[in-house]
């Protein structure tokens, strides 16, 4: 491995390229699809892959291909969402835990705890009670369930930090709470942040695509793999080719974002590769 | 240990009172009020009142809250208002579905996770350990409810061997009732596997650099002694962490995979409660499930002070 040459670095290099490729596709399809993604045509439906139609089409004639790359963008916009949310969240229950300790601490632990016991899908179905499931619904969910993993990080990061001579200085030259917090600490705590928000994205998008396919998330007719996915079930047997691209597209980027986690994990934390 | 015990039991206690507050919060306090949703447009505004004076909800949060806990620490999760039954009972008669699932998931998960894991790592950088590292990639990016769909199309569709989705029960026999659960259980154990070889691995390549191995190997004790007293013992405490967690998305991937293959289960249970908007049911599974993963997590802590006792002093 040739560490501190990211481009040298395979796992990297290629999670990279299938990352970009997928970012490129979803902004594509805002301005191009080879046709109208929400085009239904009643003579064309459930047909093969063809010229005309390479991923071919779904039950209401669209095309899939099409379908398939707006499909992405649904799947970047609630991924960054959700890691936004468990980010924000999660480091701020953190910094509330490792900085004032003490009962705070204690009970911002059994919450985090207590959280952990809600992986997306639940807390998708309790939303889904009582609001109308939706996009925003999948995004909050799934962003709880991200909570947890970037407290527990913060936390011990504080835990670790706050003892440290260059804070210890800071607060003896008279710096305040909020400035230890944002200015001395925090920044120091960033590199695992980002390796975990990284490896957070591609649960994000699978949990996406899970909870559209249950119906508790991307909602009709807006193109979702999930949801594209749970249209083939009920047409196996007639188009099989139908189940097999969205599933596709959802396997290939989650594969792309674990690479590259994983290269970012190796070049950014030499002591985990 | 006993205060290692105690210990946790405190800790449990604390987590799990957090749980209910937090079903209790999204269910009776976010939405404003609870009866008009299960009422849904259609209701007047009498029978929207009599709900709510027949739920209770008239009452403070508080009282609200402690009533609602102390009845669930009794058992009693309320009555569905779809079914009229008990919520407890309904989710008893939905338990012989998901638990055989869940087991049937797992020990696939750790049948296959434990040994190509150990083989990956005793294989380091040779084509054993690439190849199980490109399985686990792949495993880790294929959606288990894809994996599902894929695996009706091959061996319902194409294949005609099994049927596409429905439980057969367990009143004939054990083996249908198997048979209906196999494809969802290769589905959700074999992807969730995924992960937990990676962790396998990784743990037991950090231990077979230690010193005593090294030490071990010179003295001329076997490489299956070797990996199986010296290495897996010390190798487990990450192994169990990622296997606990893993065995709480089993029960979260449980209510897909339910989905994908008619299954029965409390998944489903679930997804109706939310369509028939039958609050109670919701509220009663999903504390159900959360409590479940907690006190997975609560096994999970014990085990650490039986395979490390430094754990219990610290």
């Amino acid at each position: 491995m040739s560490r501190g040459r990211p481009w040298g670095h395979r796992t990297f290099a290629l999670g990279v390229a299938i990352t970009a490729s997928l970012v490129l596709t979803a902004m594509l399809s805002l301005v191009y699809t080879p046709q109208d993604p929400l085009a239904m045509s009643i003579t064309a439906r459930l047909r093969a892959p063809s010229a005309e139609h390479p991923f071919g089409t779904d039950q209401y004639g669209r095309d899939v291909l099409s379908r398939v790359m707006r499909g992405a963008l649904t799947s970047i916009a609630v991924g960054v969402i959700a890691v936004g949310i468990g980010a924000a969240v999660g480091v701020l229950l953190g910094i509330a835990s490792g900085y004032t300790r003490g009962w705070l601490d204690e009970a911002c632990m059994r919450l985090i705890d207590a959280l952990q016991g809600f992986p997306a899908i639940l807390s998708a179905l309790l939303f889904a009670a009582v609001f109308t499931p939706g996009v925003v619904i999948s995004m909050v969910a799934i962003g709880i369930a991200f909570v947890p993993a970037f407290a527990r990080l913060t936390r011990a990061a504080f835990l670790e930090l706050a003892p440290r001579e260059f804070v210890v200085a800071a607060r003896a030259l008279g710096a305040r709470d909020a400035r230890l917090v944002l200015r001395h600490i925090l920044p120091n705590t960033l590199p695992p942040l980002i390796i975990q928000a990284t490896t957070s994205f591609p649960v994000a998008i699978l949990a996406e695509a899970a909870l559209a396919y249950l119906g508790l998330g991307t909602q009709p007719p807006q193109p979702s793999w999930g949801l594209m996915l749970k249209d083939a079930q009920n047409f196996l047997s007639l188009n099989p080719w139908f189940a097999v691209f969205p599933g596709g597209a959802i396997a290939l980027t989650v594969l792309g974002l674990n690479l590259l986690g994983d290269g970012l994990r190796d070049l950014l934390d030499p002591k985990t590769a | 240990m006993r205060r290692y015990v105690l210990r946790r039991v405190a800790t449990l206690v604390a987590t799990l009172f957090f749980v209910s507050a937090l079903v209790f919060v999204v269910i009776r306090v976010l939405p404003g009020d609870p009866a008009l949703i299960i009422m849904g447009t259609e209701g007047s505004p009498e029978a929207v009142a009599r709900l709510r004076e027949a739920l209770g909800l008239n009452r403070p949060l508080a009282v609200q809250y402690g009533d609602w806990l102390r009845r669930a620490l009794a058992g009693d999760l309320g009555v569905s208002i779809q079914y009229d039954v008990p919520v407890s009972r309904l989710i008893l008669s939905r338990l012989p579905l998901t638990l055989p699932l869940m087991l049937m998931a797992a020990t696939l998960m750790l049948l296959t996770a434990l040994p190509l894991g150990l083989y990956a790592a005793t294989r380091h950088r040779r084509v054993g350990d690439y190849a199980a590292m490109v399985l686990s990639q792949v495993g880790i990016a294929v959606p288990s409810f894809w994996a599902g769909l894929l695996l009706i199309l091959l061996f319902s569709v194409r294949l005609g061997w099994v049927q596409s989705g429905g439980f057969a029960g367990w009143a004939g026999g054990v083996w249908p009732g198997v048979r209906s659960l196999l494809l969802p259980a290769v589905a959700l154990g074999f992807f969730q596997a995924a992960v937990l070889v990676r962790a396998t691995r990784s743990s037991v390549l950090d231990v077979l650099r230690e010193d005593y191995v090294r030490t071990a190997r010179a003295k001329g004790v076997s490489e299956v002694r070797v990996l199986g007293k010296h290495t897996l013992r010390n190798a487990l405490i990450p192994i169990v962490t990622v296997a606990g967690i893993q065995l709480g998305q089993l029960m979260a991937g449980s209510i897909i995979l339910e989905s994908v293959f008619a299954l029965p289960g409390i998944g489903r249970l679930a997804l109706g409660a939310i369509t028939a908007r039958d609050l109670p049911v919701v509220q009663g599974v999903t504390l159900f499930v959360a409590s479940c993963i907690v006190l997975i997590n609560f096994a999970v802590d014990l085990l650490y002070g039986v395979l490390d006792p430094r754990i219990r002093y610290e």
